[in-house]
């Protein structure tokens, strides 16, 4: 558990409303809910209301619960409980939210760190001195398999290295962060191994596209074929059924090792058959 | 190692068509109306012959969860919740389907929602997850254009899917505490009984299903059970969805057979250990919450529910985290207990406290400003929060521990010593050595 506390009262704002384009937005997604549960919005709501001012202020929170019926201590209790809401303003260009859990720990989140407190700011939720930048420490952020990787705003760049981050922080405070391709920063697909796919090679694989849906469009058409399955074998629960009964179709060699044995029986007329 | 024929998410890496017109060109949404046709008990009936045990980390035998659910309804409605909640660190297959496969789990809703006699489908999506959730609604727009979602659709069943988000906390992938969240309250893990699928979601019956465990469902049901029982062992049967982080050369997501050896799975997808098996420490496999095991006693372990146990770990989500000698792995343990008291809801004493003093004195146990003893005092506390909690959060976060303590101790009192003899005459020692 975390302190979370709302920010000073004097930067909070005095009102919040949402643009008309959200107030639509937020009718619909309340409509998602049965009627009486309208409760259940809330955190959508909270989140686009962080998406449209950069942070949740007391006037958002409030004006969200009178949308909701809600008690204002059940909207701030939810406010403060989950840690992805700012409670204070953050960087207007960035706000770089490093992933520093085991797995992108063992793969160098804490050079990540280095890099963000020299190029931000010392402390995190701090605002650098322009006011654009800001970072924090956050928990598994899921895309352990491209560790390490931040997350600014809407998107991930992972399989970073401190130079790639640094690049990076300086696009996004140069205002330029569109710009910066999201995803892996090294050369590879998404999830699937650097170098080259080791599963689903039915397909060539493209080269990195922006829409790889058109690159592999006609290739998709192929038939799939379908492999032999178990489903239509008979349940039967006689022995010469047992899949693990050794039969020498099954078991070669020790088929062949019976056949080399020697004694009374053995039919010496004809070598004994050597195992394949 | 399973072929390319037998995998269920034949997108997973997001580089075929993701459309719906896609998705049916790879064989999704083949004849879901005649699954339903079928009837909800050979559904229920055919997924619990597939073996299928839930891919959250429980490992709850899925078509026994669903036969669960109230046969007729009370009046009251049903839901199913998709858990897609995905935080366990080392965690990131749900991702990869939401994103890049997400017809898989939309049909996987029609026929699991139609199983249990649910007309609606919440799918909770974890907060940080905007651009797969963004993906994922997308296709579900596209289906309810299509007609296969909403009233009076084409496959003769009214449902609904909506996605709803969390906003971080990991907790919220707890079931009960999922269903707080998506009441719009804090998520914190109710008791149980009453079970949800008695009283789930606003009070009514509702089942509650990861991510992996609804999108293989179809393919199971159009394939047959018999099929997808055949990999795996006994009792572990499926195909399943490695996510291996950490010292690997080539970190991946894959899927693969169940049951497969550790190091087939290592050596074929991820280009080995870095710097070699002889480099292997330790591996975590199954995300965060499940015991370490010591890299020697790994390498021949078999990747599945029954195999790891047997090793006093888990498979869990099947998250591999793997770690080369190159880590210091009091610092790697000392990171998830501070996880885990990031993460602690604050309900239950136990874990508030307990979660918060694991982590403080991890924390002198990485410099090795500690006593000996208070390693078994460690210990000893980790038992004390295991299993006197609401949720399973207490257990995940004493497993760590004991797993470290149970492998490591050689390595936890070599530090101690080595900041003893390190210390000052005047000085630093002393405080430490109180």
């Amino acid at each position: 558990m975390s302190v979370r506390r709302l920010a000073e009262d004097t930067v909070q704002p005095a009102a919040f409303a949402f643009s008309k384009e959200n107030a639509a937005w937020a009718e619909a997604t309340i409509n998602k809910y049965p009627k009486g549960r309208e409760q259940s919005a809330v955190i959508p709501l909270l989140m686009r209301a962080q998406e449209q001012d950069g942070w949740v202020t007391r006037a958002a929170i409030e004006s969200i619960a009178d949308m909701l019926g809600m008690a204002y201590i059940r909207a701030l209790e939810v406010a403060t409980f989950y840690t992805q809401f700012q409670l204070k303003p953050v960087g207007s260009r960035a706000h770089v939210q490093v992933c520093g859990t085991t797995p992108c720990m063992l793969r160098g989140a804490e050079d990540l760190i280095k890099v963000c407190k020299k190029k931000i700011a010392a402390d995190p939720f701090t605002l650098n001195e322009s006011g654009t930048l800001s970072w924090e420490e956050v928990e598994c952020q899921g895309a352990c398999v491209n560790a390490p990787m931040v997350m600014i705003f809407k998107d991930s760049y992972e399989d970073l290295t401190p130079e790639r981050l640094e690049e990076i922080i300086d696009g996004f405070d140069a205002g330029k962060g569109a710009e910066v391709e999201p995803g892996p920063q090294i050369d590879r697909i998404y999830s699937a191994p650097a170098g080259g796919l080791t599963t689903l090679q039915l397909v060539e694989a493209p080269q990195k596209t922006k829409a790889p849906a058109r690159a592999s469009k006609a290739k998709d058409e192929q038939a799939v074929s379908v492999p032999p399955s178990n489903a239509a074998k008979p349940k039967t629960d006689a022995d010469v059924t047992n899949p693990a009964l050794k039969t020498p179709a099954t078991a070669r060699k020790a088929a062949a090792k019976n056949a080399k044995i020697e004694g009374e029986t053995a039919d010496k007329s004809k070598p004994a058959k050597k195992p394949r | 190692m399973l072929r390319d024929e037998d995998r269920i998410f034949t997108n997973i890496y997001g580089l075929k068509d993701k459309s719906l017109k896609g998705a049916m060109a790879r064989g999704h949404w083949d004849g879901t109306k005649e699954l339903l046709e079928k009837g909800r008990d050979w559904i229920i009936n055919e997924v619990k012959a597939s073996g299928l045990r839930g891919r959250g980390g429980a490992g709850f035998p899925t078509g026994l969860k669903w036969s669960f659910m109230p046969k007729e309804s009370d009046g009251r409605p049903h839901y199913l919740v998709v858990n897609a909640d995905e935080s366990e660190p080392g965690t990131c297959k749900d991702r990869d389907i939401m994103r890049h496969d997400p017809h898989t789990l939309i049909e996987g809703c029609v026929i699991a929602s139609f199983a249990m006699a649910a007309h609606t489908a919440y799918i909770y999506v974890r907060g940080e997850f905007i651009r797969e959730r963004e993906a994922l609604q997308a296709a579900i727009d596209e289906c309810y254009e299509y007609g296969l979602l909403g009233k009076n659709n084409k496959l003769g069943y009214d449902i609904d899917v909506f996605v709803h988000h969390g906003a971080g906390a990991y907790i919220c992938g707890e079931e009960t505490a999922l269903l707080e969240s998506l009441e719009g309250k804090k998520g914190q893990p109710r008791l149980k009984p009453p079970f949800p699928a008695n009283m789930g979601l606003y009070g009514c019956p509702t089942t509650v299903n990861n991510v992996e465990s609804i999108a293989v469902t179809p393919t199971i049901l159009r394939r047959g059970a018999g099929w997808y029982s055949s990999f795996g062992r006994p009792n572990n049967h499926g195909t399943k969805l490695y996510s291996v982080s950490g010292h690997v050369n080539r970190p991946c997501t894959v899927e693969d057979a169940m049951s497969i050896p550790f190091h087939e799975l290592i050596d074929k997808h991820c280009g080995g250990i870095r710097g070699g098996w002889d480099n292997l420490l330790a591996v975590i496999p199954g995300g965060s919450s499940v015991p370490c095991v010591p890299g020697a006693q790994m390498k021949d372990a078999i990747m599945d529910y029954d195999g790891l146990r047997e090793l006093g770990s888990g498979l869990g989500t099947a998250a591999v985290i793997v770690m080369d000698k190159s880590t210091d792995i009091i610092k790697a343990i000392w990171r998830l207990s501070a996880f885990y008291k990031h993460e602690s809801c604050g309900q239950c004493t136990p874990c508030r406290e307990g979660t918060g003093w694991m982590m403080r004195v991890m924390e002198r146990m990485v410099q090795g400003r500690a006593q000996k003893r208070e390693i078994d005092m460690l210990f000893d506390v980790t038992k004390q929060v295991e299993g006197h909690t609401i949720c399973a959060l207490g257990d995940a976060a004493a497993w760590p521990i004991q797993g470290l303590i149970k492998h490591f101790r050689p390595e936890m009192e070599q530090r101690i010593d080595e900041y003893t003899r390190n210390a000052t005459p005047h000085g630093a020692v002393l405080e430490a050595a109180e």
